[in-house]
């Protein structure tokens, strides 16, 4: 496991490792995708209060999901190369923050879409969609940073820091609603355990798009980074014999 | 793990406990000021900013609702206090009787919350309408999310 991992912080590794999964991981998202929409948007019933309307919840939630995980592993990959200084965590880390922004800001506007039928407004000042906006921020931050400093190596370590203070932020948006007083509602479902209370009609629909959300950072992440190695080992030998190939 | 390694180690363990402890003391700072709304039992016991425009939350009463034209007049309570609701304008689709709303205005003099505004709150349950039918009929429907008790606060009655 160790070797392995060590491995994977070589990028020639990381290239011909990725190049065998790309196929693979591109099949299974497109596949869950195709799968989550049609069960999402055909199959799954309306909402006894919200009638249609709860189709954005499965855009909405896999979305908001994403927007914290892809920053929790912004955070460790920053970690790792503050500590270890492996080259391949300030890839992974680079790679993540616009998907990272993305899926943030794609949660913002359909909440958005969904507050104004449902709780008349399409914006409130409450702590769940406040922490949310600073996390949007956040990743601006992060991607501002990094990109503002001339100098590769102090970029990637001071971008590090901002990642890892901001990630305070990703237990205070999860635990929002539970500590304080929101217009969000509440935490329907907790990893498996049940908090409220969906129906099974619904709940598969929206756990195969979460699935395929994942898959589809997957996908991203790796096609990114791939870039990112072979920019960044443009000097390699490996990547000019690559290169002459073509 | 070499030392320089540990050090950063350290280092990094620095900043996350800093940040941790920077917002925590931020946070506990800012006081019921994260709330987006208060209780009507707040407002019984007179815990809302005095004279000031602010935010209250809880479920419509069964049976409440008169409607005078455009001004319409409704009680909302957290199961230990009601407060009266006078609002004109139009209201969000989820409102009815047993939803969670919540307004923004002011009390009045004779104690009634002048709304300028009525938000509905949504619940955390989700099922097709032919299932709610049917647990209405059982009377396991579950119950419309309850103003949650702050940690160490008496629950309300029927709140999970």
């Amino acid at each position: 496991m160790w070797v392995w991992f060590h491995k994977l912080g070589s990028p020639k590794y990381f290239w011909g490792f990725s190049q065998r999964l790309l196929p693979w991981l591109g099949a299974l998202t497109a596949l869950s995708f195709l799968a989550g929409l049609a069960l999402a948007l055909v199959f799954s019933p309306p909402d006894y209060q919200q009638g249609e309307t709860v189709r954005i919840m499965y855009i909405h939630v896999p979305a908001a999901m994403m927007s914290m995980l892809v920053y929790v592993v912004m955070a460790v990959a920053g970690a790792i190369l503050l500590i270890w200084r492996m080259k391949m965590a300030e890839m992974v880390a680079a790679a993540s923050a616009p998907v990272g922004a993305s899926f943030t800001l794609l949660a913002l506007i359909t909440g958005s879409l969904w507050g104004k039928p449902m709780w008349g407004t399409w914006w409130a000042w409450d702590a769940r969609l406040t922490s949310e906006l600073i996390l949007l921020f956040l990743y601006l931050g992060y991607m501002a940073l990094y990109n503002a400093i001339e100098d590769r190596r102090s970029a990637g370590r001071a971008a590090a820091v901002l990642a890892l203070v901001g990630v305070i932020n990703i237990p205070i948006i999860h635990y929002s609603v539970e500590w304080w007083y929101t217009l969000h509602q509440g935490p329907t479902t907790r990893g498996v355990r049940i908090a409220g209370s969906i129906h099974p009609s619904m709940r598969w629909p929206l756990f195969t798009m979460m699935i395929a959300f994942n898959l589809f950072y997957a996908l991203v992440l790796l096609k990114r980074v791939r870039c990112l190695i072979l920019q960044n080992e443009k000097d390699s030998a490996w990547v000019r014999e690559l290169a002459s190939e073509k | 793990m070499r030392p320089a390694r540990k050090r950063r180690l350290y280092l990094v363990l620095l900043i996350l406990i800093g940040a941790a402890a920077f917002v925590s003391l931020a946070m506990w700072g800012l006081g019921e000021y994260k709330m987006f709304f208060f209780k009507p039992s707040e407002v019984a016991r007179g815990e809302t900013p005095p004279g000031r425009a602010f935010k209250i939350g809880g479920l419509v009463k069964e049976g409440s609702v008169r409607r005078n034209g455009k001004t319409v007049e409704f009680t909302i309570t957290d199961t230990l206090a009601d407060v009266v609701i006078r609002y004109t304008g139009s209201l969000p689709d989820l409102f009815r009787e047993g939803q969670g709303i919540v307004a923004d205005g002011r009390l009045n003099a004779d104690g009634v919350f002048e709304a300028t505004n009525v938000l509905a709150k949504h619940d955390e349950n989700y099922m097709p309408p032919e299932v709610a039918e049917a647990l209405k009929e059982s009377g396991a429907m579950p119950p419309h999310e309850i103003v949650r008790p702050k940690p160490g606060e008496p629950r309300p009655l029927g709140a999970r």
